[in-house]
């Protein structure tokens, strides 16, 4: 795969050969497992078996909690307490899942800017990035479900705020929310639908994850170089790359474990840490909580849907344009989705020739900087929504816009990139130093 | 793996080998840690658990007739039986009946008497399960050969002792762990 020369998949036993004819599946799985894969692959190029990983965690542990939940505006909340309190191991299972969306979205941030800094996202991998786009989009979609189904105070209020959003747009709004709730106000049909897509929701996701993985097995992986795997013969190529297994499950299995014991750790020791107290209070129609926050994976879009308010010059220049349609709330809405959408066109807004930020001098700073204000709008979204806050989370709202539509198209232009490597194997070399023997210090076992 | 190849002269194990050993044992043992909670989550929770006894009025079973009360999720049958019912039902000899096990989870194993059967020793009182021991049906009361019960799905014929007499049904209808509270009230588990 990925026009990579190697040794396919030769099928041995009469067994193999009989399948390879009629359902070739050995042979898929075969190939898929042994792909050749960059040797210089670093630690950032974890995160995707993490993901994996956690999603399928996600999935068992969420149909297990499906056997004890009840979707029930009367019955949901105490029916989370009965898995807490009485099913057997019913709290860790819970306090699994609920941490393990915290897992998810640490791992795809991770996964995210690791994209950023290395190219990952330029051609030919602009249909893997898009893809990968379109599922963090369906993982906040997710977790935002999931976070109603215990029907307590956040989970209440934090459904009328969302479907809110939908209520910002111009003349169907109010139709559209009607529609998305099943009522004028959060109630049973909200709850009840929101529990149905949860559940079906992820199963997509994980379809969405195969395409991800064919495409990026299709044009084959990217690396810290950013270098091209040599495609000029299969002597080449075996010099830019090693099997994926067993080298990268090995490598892989390795970070996953440790990252299960810091996994472990939070959720023996404080898996109440990243929720919210509030939402072990059960709904309550009539009031809402003081201080209503997403959990903290959603809080940098949020900042972004509360920066622009209605005394920003370019809200009110919008409005002026639009003859009022698009008025500060729907601006806030158009901004949260836009700052995924300028992320998604990361490829044709990039205009570098150089793929990985290592060997480009200015870019690297805007990336930092970047990252920081990824942090900086996180902290910002969990604070209230009046001065200094505001102008901070302007600020870092701009910044994110500014870094995609403007730096990334610039940069090409006026960057001097330093000299890449030629080769995967170079760069290799030139890490691990040859022995006095004329050999390589790090040889794969044979 | 060339290691093996490399050793072969000596059967001592490398280091290599033991990290294969301790890296496929510790994969095992956390499999099975995951899994396990995964399997003991489908059993009885504890507020399933903590419904384990109920206490029933019995001041209101007339003789001759009977109450079902729903215990632990299963239909419990508390029967005020009539002098002729107990007399009939003492009246059967022990050797003839298919189960000759009482099923009293008040005695343990017993011979399936009469007196083993009953609650209290004059034998007004049957207390056991509504669940035919064939396939889990309800038998239907005052109904049968026997003048005890009758299952209606595959036709089970139960004496007044609740002892299984003809039908597919293989064993006598269980007794369940009860006692009295005071006169009028019966404690179930």
């Amino acid at each position: 795969m990925g026009g990579i020369p190697h040794d396919h998949y030769e099928p041995k036993s009469n067994f193999e050969k009989g399948m390879q004819t009629r359902l070739p599946i050995i042979g898929l799985l075969y190939d898929t497992l042994m792909i050749p894969t960059p040797k210089n692959l670093n630690w950032m190029w974890i995160w995707g078996i993490v993901l994996v990983f956690a999603l399928v965690m996600q999935i068992v542990t969420g149909i297990v909690l499906v056997m004890h939940y009840i979707p029930h505006v009367d019955m949901a909340f105490a029916s989370v307490e009965h898995i807490m309190r009485d099913v057997n191991g019913g709290h860790m299972i819970r306090y699994f899942h609920m941490n393990g969306a915290s897992l998810m979205f640490f791992a795809v941030y991770m996964h995210i800017f690791r994209g950023l800094y290395y190219g990952s996202y330029k051609s030919p991998r602009e249909v893997t990035w898009v893809l990968g786009s379109l599922m963090l989009v369906l993982m906040m979609g997710i977790a935002f479900m999931g976070y109603v189904l215990p029907w307590g105070q956040m989970s209440f209020h934090g459904t009328a705020v969302i479907t809110g959003l939908f209520g910002a747009i111009p003349f169907v709004g109010e139709a559209v929310q009607t529609w998305l709730l099943g009522a004028g106000a959060v109630g049973q049909p909200a709850l009840n639908r929101f529990f149905s897509l949860h559940y079906l929701l992820p199963f997509i996701l994980l379809g969405l994850t195969i395409l991800h993985v064919w495409a990026f097995h299709t044009t084959g992986n990217n690396n810290p170089t950013g270098v091209e795997v040599r495609r000029t013969s299969k002597e080449d190529a075996a010099k830019d790359t090693l099997p994926f297994w067993p080298y990268f499950v090995i490598k892989d299995l390795f970070a996953l474990a440790i990252i299960m014991v810091l996994f472990m750790a939070v959720v023996g020791f404080m898996p109440n840490y990243l929720g919210h107290p509030d939402n072990y209070i059960p709904a309550n129609p009539l009031a809402t909580p003081a201080h209503i926050v997403p959990e903290w994976y959603l809080l940098p879009f949020y900042a972004v849907l509360r920066a622009f308010t209605a005394d920003v010059w370019l809200v009110m220049l919008v409005e002026w344009i639009s003859f009022g349609i698009i008025d500060a709330k729907f601006f806030g809405v158009i901004a949260m989705f836009g700052a995924i959408v300028v992320l998604a066109l990361a490829p044709w807004l990039d205009t570098s020739s150089v793929r990985s930020g290592r060997y480009r001098p200015m870019f690297k700073w805007w990336f930092w900087l970047l990252v920081a204000d990824f942090i900086l709008l996180m902290w910002v979204g969990a604070r209230p929504a009046e001065f200094p806050y505001d102008w901070i989370a302007l600020i870092g709202s701009a910044y994110w816009f500014a870094y995609f539509l403007v730096i990334l198209p610039l940069l090409g232009v006026i960057e001097k990139p330093d000299q890449a490597p030629a080769t995967i194997e170079e760069d290799f070399n030139a890490h691990y130093p040859q022995k006095a023997d004329g050999k390589a210090a790090a040889q794969p076992a044979e | 793996m060339s290691h093996a190849e490399d050793q072969a002269d000596s059967h001592e194990g490398t280091r290599r080998d033991f990290i294969y050993y301790a890296t496929a044992g510790a994969g095992a043992v956390v499999t099975g840690a995951a899994v396990w909670p995964l399997v003991n989550q489908m059993n009885p929770s504890a507020d399933v658990l903590a419904l384990a006894s109920i206490r029933v009025d019995i001041s209101v079973i007339d003789p001759g007739t009977q109450i079902t009360v729903l215990w632990q999720g299963k239909p419990v049958f508390i029967r005020n039986r009539t002098e002729e019912e107990i007399a009939e039902a003492r009246a059967v000899d022990v050797s003839t009946l298919p189960d000759q096990d009482a099923g009293n989870a008040n005695i343990g194993p017993a011979p399936a008497t009469d007196e083993n059967r009953s609650l209290d020793e004059a034998g007004q009182w049957l207390v056991q399960m509504g669940v035919c021991t064939h396939l889990g049906c309800v038998p239907l009361g005052d109904q049968g050969n026997f003048g005890g019960w009758f299952c209606p799905c595959h036709g089970s014929h139960y004496d007044t002792a609740g002892r299984i007499r003809q039908g597919p049904a293989p064993a006598n209808l269980p007794i369940p762990v009860a006692s009295f509270v005071d006169e009028s009230t019966l404690q179930l588990g």
